[in-house]
């Protein structure tokens, strides 16, 4: 028998076990959700905004290690996907992005909502492919989940012109993979294992520096045995926090620009560092010249293409995380380094990272409530000050989940992103840490998180500027605050350094008023001692979102801090 | 130096794109790319002449790798492979050059494939050496046009390069 390709399309969401979809709907897609009409087993969710559809199947993926599914329409549904399609890019995580498209005939031809998706996301997806012939939509489907979900994760683009949609052809959705370019190693070279292995044991001052990957590959537990088996400090970059539980007496914290002392010196110091699934990006390099010279480098990773880009190492291993570190458990030896961990952790007695200097509401409390309040909880961050407080202070473990933009660095990605992972993991405790400048990128998802009563306790941090820049305006730039404050208005002066007497005393908007126009409980916080009160609501909140704005410091300053240009122990720390 | 790689991908539109976008998005310019289908009609195969740095060329070949609709990528070691490329010559040519013109040509074990009463075009293949040397003979009779394939390359001896074969998953 034969049926549409938009019946074929339901039939592969159900065989490739999607069963959420977020979907925006538009005239070059309406044959898509015609079917999907009476599909009562996939879960539809409408986001208002496409951007902020990718950043919801986003934290959808990266909460459940699902593929995130999303369709949207041609032309703009398309290009507003495009943000979101490079955020999860960057930050390797799944996801199969279907678009419609005008029909075959008129592609090339400017029609209405005609688009090149395929064309603007070549270069920001792991794969982009047009379906030009309903015969191979099967196959195209088939293929987009496992190259999303294999190797080093990543979105995949189907462009679905409307005819393909229509066109009838077979019923086959085929039950296996073949692509002759495509055969990701997962497998770990025992060799050069067993190197890496004689090299940490041999080591005097070696340091794991894990990554993303670690995450990913969902190896917390098994590199938390390995940290504890060889006994080797744990440093992580953002998005490999929590790679082992952070109040573990192994962890150190994070490391780079805006790492902690202790790690960045532990980094400078060691004679070995023992990568697994991180970039050697700039943001947790410093200067490249100086970071780790003399030092020896392990560097594991699924992606050849990570391995000696910026960092010249000197083991390579392509693999896995979770292999390595399960083949590393195997022929890994004990091995006592007191005196190499003792240091280590009087370093983090000395310099602890603190916001004392700031009175009032500080972010610092902010997430130590948080800490103290939720013992199982999904984190999610927007970008900027916010996020780098979060996964400052954030505390994480095998149930308390950090999700954030680490690579892009997209603002407006927190909110839907929470909203993603909430669908997801609708008995869970989901908190979304924003600033107010990011949280107005996506505020529209309030609506999307009102109506599917989402109970998302939104953290809005409140300064009234674009915080992470205005620091950098202050620290390296003189004071100059050019367009960072978002309390400016018509009277203020071209130029301004600063809170002044003379500022508005009227943020726009009303967070509280915005939140109720939807419908959303919201609430304010300007004294300390309702800092956890609030929280509490939020938390007790379960019938629907709950908004609570900090005003915090309004010149607050994330620190300690690397400048640009400088190494890694060279850190301003107050 | 200029480096050869020989690239294995499926024959669909836009894979070419996605090869050359390497290049161009890191400022790598490509000299030279001739690309054509293979023995078998759904690989085509690239030949890319490219002056960037050694390191750079690794790096090159691991984010080949990445595309899925890439299925071999080489760096052709240098004197282990034999390269050529075809070009057309249009020269002007008149009664009394004209037989000048076809001596030079059969030095070159070139071939007149077309002539006019004010013209000659010339087909000859070679290595770029040879290439640049009939190009200067012919220069004093003034060149109209000059046509060049790029280079293709292949290696010596029973060196190939392979196509994965089919394996189940």
């Amino acid at each position: 028998m034969e049926i549409s390709g938009a019946d074929l399309f339901l039939k592969a969401l159900r065989e490739e076990g999607v069963d959420t979809l977020f979907a925006y709907p538009g005239a070059t897609a309406i044959d898509l959700f015609n079917v999907l009409y009476d599909a009562d087993d996939i879960r539809l969710v409408l986001p208002r905004h496409e951007q902020a559809l990718v950043h919801a199947a986003d934290g959808y993926a990266r909460s459940t290690g699902k593929v995130g599914v999303c369709l949207v329409t041609s032309g703009p549904g398309a290009t507003n996907m495009v943000t979101g399609i490079a955020t999860a890019n960057f930050d390797s995580v799944p996801l199969v992005c279907f678009a419609g498209q005008v029909p075959l005939s008129l592609i090339g031809n400017d029609a209405f909502q005609e688009i090149d998706i395929v064309g603007i996301t070549r270069n920001i997806c792991k794969f982009a492919i047009t379906v030009r012939d309903r015969k191979d939509l099967g196959r195209i489907i088939k293929e987009a989940f496992y190259i999303a979900s294999s190797g080093k994760p990543g979105p995949v683009v189907i462009d679905v012109p409307k005819d393909i949609q229509v066109a009838m052809g077979s019923a086959d959705y085929p039950e296996t993979v073949n692509i002759r370019g495509y055969k990701p190693n997962e497998k770990v070279h025992r060799g050069q294992l067993k190197k890496a292995v004689e090299a940490l044991n041999s080591a005097e001052r070696p340091v794991f520096l894990l990554g993303g990957g670690v995450n990913i590959a969902h190896a917390r537990r098994e590199m938390t045995q390995l940290a504890e088996l060889v006994n080797v400090p744990v440093v992580t970059t953002m998005m490999g926090k929590g790679a082992i539980p952070t109040n573990h007496p192994l962890y150190i914290g994070n490391l780079g620009i805006h790492g902690n002392y202790a790690s960045n010196h532990a980094i400078a110091d060691a004679d070995l560092i023992f990568s697994i699934g991180c970039r050697f990006n700039d943001r947790i390099t410093g200067k490249l010249s100086k970071f780790a010279v003399n030092t020896t480098i392990v560097h594991i990773d699924i992606d050849p293409a990570s391995i000696s880009r910026n960092i010249v190492v000197d083991i390579p291993i392509v693999g896995d995380a979770k292999n390595a570190i399960n083949q590393m458990l195997e022929i890994c030896q004990s091995r006592e380094r007191t005196e190499w961990v003792e240091r280590i952790q009087k370093w983090k007695e000395d310099y602890p990272i603190h916001m004392l200097k700031y009175s009032g509401v500080t972010p610092e409390k902010i997430m130590m409530s948080i800490n103290r309040q939720f013992d199982d909880v999904i984190l999610t961050t927007d970008v900027g000050q916010n996020q780098l407080w979060a996964s400052q202070y954030c505390e994480l473990d095998i149930h308390r989940q950090l999700i954030t933009s680490g690579g892009l660095g997209t603002m407006g990605y927190g909110f839907p992103a929470a909203i993603g992972a909430q669908i997801g993991h609708l008995d869970r405790q989901v908190v979304s840490i924003n600033g107010d400048g990011g949280f107005q990128m996506n505020m529209q998802e309030l609506a999307t998180a009102a109506l599917l009563g989402l109970p998302i306790t939104i953290c809005v941090l409140n300064n009234g500027y674009l915080g992470n820049v205005r620091q950098w305006q202050q620290m390296f730039y003189g004071n100059r605050y050019s367009m960072t404050c978002l309390m400016r208005n018509e009277n203020c002066p071209l130029q301004c350094s600063g809170p002044n007497e003379a500022c508005p005393t009227q943020y726009v908007p009303d967070f509280l008023g915005v939140a109720k126009s939807y419908g959303v409980q919201a609430l304010r916080v300007t004294e300390e001692a309702e800092i956890d009160d609030a929280i509490r609501m939020g938390k007790e909140n379960r019938t629907g979102p709950t908004l609570i704005e900090f005003v915090i410091d309004r010149e607050a300053n994330v620190l300690p801090m690397v400048p640009p240009g400088e190494a890694l122990d060279d850190m301003i720390l107050e | 130096m200029a480096h050869t790689i020989s690239v294995l991908v499926e024959n669909k539109a836009g894979v070419l794109t996605r090869v050359t976008n390497i290049f161009s998005r890191r400022g790598y310019n490509i000299d030279s790319v001739a690309s054509g289908t293979t023995h078998d009609p759904t690989v085509s195969r690239l030949t890319i002449i490219t002056s960037i740095e050694e390191e750079k060329v690794k790096q090159v070949l691991k984010l080949l790798y990445k595309i899925p609709d890439v299925i071999s990528a080489k760096h052709l070691t240098p004197s282990t492979y034999i390269s050529r490329q075809l070009i057309f010559v249009k020269v002007s040519a008149t009664a009394a050059t004209r037989a000048e013109i076809g001596q030079i040509v059969d030095v070159f074990r070139g071939h007149i494939v077309d002539i006019s009463p004010i013209t000659l075009t010339i087909e000859i293949s070679g290595d770029d050496t040879k290439l640049e040397a009939f190009q200067r003979m012919l220069e004093p009779y003034g060149i109209l046009e000059l046509v060049r394939t790029g280079l293709i390359a292949v290696e010596r001896g029973e060196q190939q390069m392979q196509v994965a074969s089919i394996e189940e998953n």
